[in-house]
């Protein structure tokens, strides 16, 4: 499977979706002009990922910044993932935020709310 | 422009200067807001503060505010009365920054028929406090759909729950089809 590799800039992630090397990550800033466009191929390769997945899919969000519009994006591909889960697959969603941001933090807790997929809080140190 | 006009002029721009002082605006603009203008005013404001002692979550909150507030008016503001459309809105928008808070202040036209709905919205998010705007939260994020021009109907409610303040906002009159739209959002720069 071609694995999706975007270079983050200041108002879009970075992404990097490769089955090969296992490496599933959305990072950075995220704020697109058109946030639809920007996560299309992002949902579509995961809905593909999914009918023949990994054994484990470790999925790591580490973002700095997200807009409202985002944000609805990000639950899209939360909701992919649980689908995963509910079909048995062996999915975890690990958020990382800074350990000073207490809105990221919260932000990661609300999805787990939502979402009904195993999820991990890591905090990392900003300096 | 006459030497009459010149010198009006010059005394406008100098007023409006001392003005901009007077309230400690730090940033005003008027005109279209395009997603290159919302990069440019963050990354502007951005670099300004890291120059300040503000917690690093006065910045991140002051970010999130700006953000919303100018693809508000890129999304929603209309154009005064014939003017021909343009893909994005305009309006005027303004950081103002004391020893206690920033304030971000937009405006721009709306159409008279919406107002009922948004002071409605806008005095719901007002009236809830930190659980019921949470829950708010989680019910438009889970239900809402993202309108074609990419509004996910959330940006008041996390205003509202980034700075823990109100909203400000009133509707002037233009004429009987529109309105001016002002909202103020206030993040304070005491960490909470």
């Amino acid at each position: 499977m071609e694995p999706i590799k975007i270079k983050g800039t200041d108002d879009t992630p970075q992404v990097i979706l490769d089955k090969e090397n296992t490496v599933f990550e959305i990072s950075g800033r995220s704020l697109p002009e058109d946030v639809a466009a920007f996560f299309e191929p992002i949902l579509k390769w995961i809905n593909e990922y999914s009918q023949d997945p990994l054994g484990k899919t470790v999925f790591n969000f580490k973002l700095e910044y997200f807009n409202t519009a985002s944000s609805k994006l990000i639950l899209d591909v939360l909701l992919k993932l649980e689908e995963m889960a509910d079909d048995g697959k062996d999915v975890l969603v690990r958020w990382h935020y800074p350990d000073d941001d207490e809105d990221m933090q919260e932000a990661g807790e609300e999805y787990a709310d939502i979402v009904e997929v195993p999820f991990e809080q890591v905090s990392y140190s900003v300096d | 422009m006459t030497g009459k006009d010149k010198i009006e002029s010059l005394e406008f721009v100098y007023n409006f200067y001392l003005k901009m002082k007077d309230s400690n605006v730090s940033l005003a603009y008027e005109g279209e807001i395009t997603h290159q203008i919302t990069k440019a005013f963050t990354s502007l404001t951005e670099s300004n503060m890291a120059n300040d002692e503000d917690y690093s979550s006065v910045q991140r909150k002051v970010f999130h505010v700006m953000v919303e507030c100018l693809q508000n008016i890129s999304k929603h503001a209309e154009p005064i009365g014939n003017l021909p459309v343009s893909k994005d809105g305009r309006g005027i928008f303004m950081i103002s920054k004391s020893e206690d808070e920033y304030n971000v202040t937009t405006g721009n036209v709306v159409s008279n028929d919406k107002i009922e709905e948004l002071s409605e919205m806008l005095d719901n998010i007002n009236s809830l406090d930190k659980m019921g705007l949470k829950q708010l939260y989680k019910q438009q994020i889970r239900e809402g759909r993202l309108s074609p021009k990419g509004g996910a109907g959330l940006g008041f409610i996390d205003i509202v729950r980034k700075t823990g303040e109100k909203l400000v906002f009133d509707f002037l009159s233009i004429n009987e089809d529109q309105s001016f739209f002002i909202l103020i959002s206030t993040i304070s720069r005491k960490q909470r």
